[in-house]
């Protein structure tokens, strides 16, 4: 398992290089997206209008951030991943339309979206709940898009400082912890029900 | 003077409020305070039972994968709690529980207190506001909504008013579900237990606290099984529960779906008696970030 430091953009390169299993930590700019930014992003995409972020190679960190007012300032208080599973298929339509991409994620179950990340991209996991360690890596908001879907759902772009560790669980290869894992449990819970039953 | 004990594990808090006024009862106000600081206490500070579990299965893990999943959340705990800021950016959807002391006379609107903590909970701790209309998806902003809060009422002997609060987070309730199985058939519910932990795979953020509502009714069961998250310490488990746990760990999901030995710290079960043609059994997960803090009022 190696360890590996990025700073966004991250080139194609580096992201084929990783396997499952390997460490990265993250630097530089990134962006949040949930449920709604997903929708839209593919909107504008299929439209052909341009995003007001530049999605090849950028890192989409899949979370909609606990934010407190500070006057007319907004600070990032907890910042944890949410599961993605639910925008596979956007995710899916996306990927088709850009070069390359890093996805930081959260416990998934299966996640059949290796296919469509194969030589394209990698999906991290960073562990859900861990949202106040996270926000210790967020160094400043750089600016707000789509505010319009609401801040949880808007889309964030925040400057961090060594986000991780995450792991590659979904890597440019077709490896997939989250499947293996998937195959695993099902022959574990074969064997129980024939104890319990 | 109003005492109010903040009951939470196996520590007491004692919190002496209007320490300058006399207060003859409990008031309006108060109740307004006690839900502000439980939901503040809840979504910052995982009670010691929990940090134990987690430890504990630090040490069992040897899955490299799983420990370095379980010593991040162990250092996320720590953070939290020293910068006094919450654990996850999820601080859920409000669930408080309620028990009312028959002995009690309330002269103002109880649950208008408890709706107006929630609301300034969210912008005080803060909470993030998650509360949006279930068609148009259109958020409250303040965590208060059509039958949100949601309150479960109970009465109890006494003149006492029990507060508890249990912010619950979508990803773990998402992956919850109810059965009404064959009444004859009780060796089904080991089944519907492991299959439904199954099923959730890595999404509820694993480790999980299993909570198991066993008879009652359709509406009961669900309710029984949120309740028994509430346990006070969630090691003290009985021989079913055990046996339970140690199938569902069996399952090899381990921490965050990545694999290993944990996938639930443990599974608590609360019973009622059923009609004598149901079995209806229910199954409420939640994520390792269980967050809950009770206050005891007179």
């Amino acid at each position: 398992m190696a360890t590996v430091e990025w700073t966004t953009p991250v080139s194609k390169e580096e992201i084929l290089k990783v396997r499952v299993g390997d460490i990265v930590y993250i630097s530089g700019e990134i962006l949040t997206a949930r449920d709604r930014a997903h929708e839209r992003a593919l909107k504008y995409l299929e439209a052909g209008k341009k995003l007001p972020i530049d999605l090849n190679g950028a890192v989409v960190f899949y979370c909609g951030p606990l934010i407190k007012k500070i006057g007319e300032r907004l600070k990032i208080v907890s910042c944890g991943p949410t599961t993605t599973m639910r925008m596979n298929g956007y995710i899916r339509e996306i990927v088709k339309r850009i070069s390359h991409i890093v996805l930081v994620g959260k416990g998934e179950k299966g996640n059949e979206i290796a296919e469509a990340l194969r030589g394209k991209g990698v999906f991290l996991a960073f562990p859900g709940g861990v949202g106040a360690l996270a926000a210790r890596a967020v160094k400043s908001i750089n600016a707000i898009h789509w505010e319009d879907l609401g801040l949880p759902e808007a889309v964030w772009v925040l400057e961090v400082e060594k986000l991780g560790p995450c792991v590659v669980a979904i890597d440019a290869h077709g490896n997939n912890i989250y499947e293996e894992v998937e195959r695993r449990v099902e022959e574990n819970f074969r064997q129980l029900l024939v104890k319990i039953e | 003077m109003i005492i109010v004990d903040i009951l939470q594990k196996n520590a007491t808090y004692i919190c002496l409020l209007h320490k300058k006024k006399l207060m003859p009862s409990i008031d309006y106000h108060t109740v307004v305070e006690t839900v502000v600081e439980l939901f503040r206490k809840a979504v910052t500070e995982i009670g010691d039972d929990v940090i134990l579990a987690l430890r504990k299965a630090y040490e069992n893990e040897d899955n490299e994968l799983a420990k370095n999943n379980l010593k991040m959340i162990l250092e996320n705990i720590e953070v939290a709690r020293k910068s006094k800021i919450p654990v996850c950016q999820d601080t859920g959807i409000p669930v408080v529980f309620v028990e009312l002391g028959r002995e009690l006379h309330l002269d103002f609107d109880l649950k208008a207190a408890i709706v107006e903590g929630v609301r300034k909970a969210t912008e005080e701790v803060p909470l993030r506001p998650n509360v949006v209309h279930p068609i148009t998806r259109e958020n409250t902003m303040d965590n208060v909504g059509l039958h949100v809060p949601h309150l479960n009422v109970d009465i109890t002997d006494g003149d006492t008013l029990k507060l508890t609060v249990l912010p619950k987070g979508a990803g773990s309730e998402n992956v919850s579900a109810l059965k009404m199985l064959p009444p004859t058939k009780p060796n089904k519910i080991t089944r519907f237990v492991i299959e439904t932990v199954k099923e959730a795979g890595g999404m509820p953020c694993p480790p999980t606290i299993v909570g198991v509502g066993i008879g009652s009714t359709f509406d009961g069961a669900a309710k029984l099984a949120k309740k028994a998250l509430l346990r006070e310490n969630i090691l003290e488990m009985n021989e079913f529960e055990l046996e339970l746990l140690e199938k569902i760990n069996s399952l090899g999901i381990g921490p965050m779906g990545l694999g290993g030995k944990t996938t639930s710290l443990a599974v608590l079960v609360e019973m009622g008696h059923c009609h004598l043609a149901s079995l209806p059994v229910a199954v409420n997960i939640q994520c390792w970030a269980h967050r809950r803090a009770s206050a005891v009022l007179r």
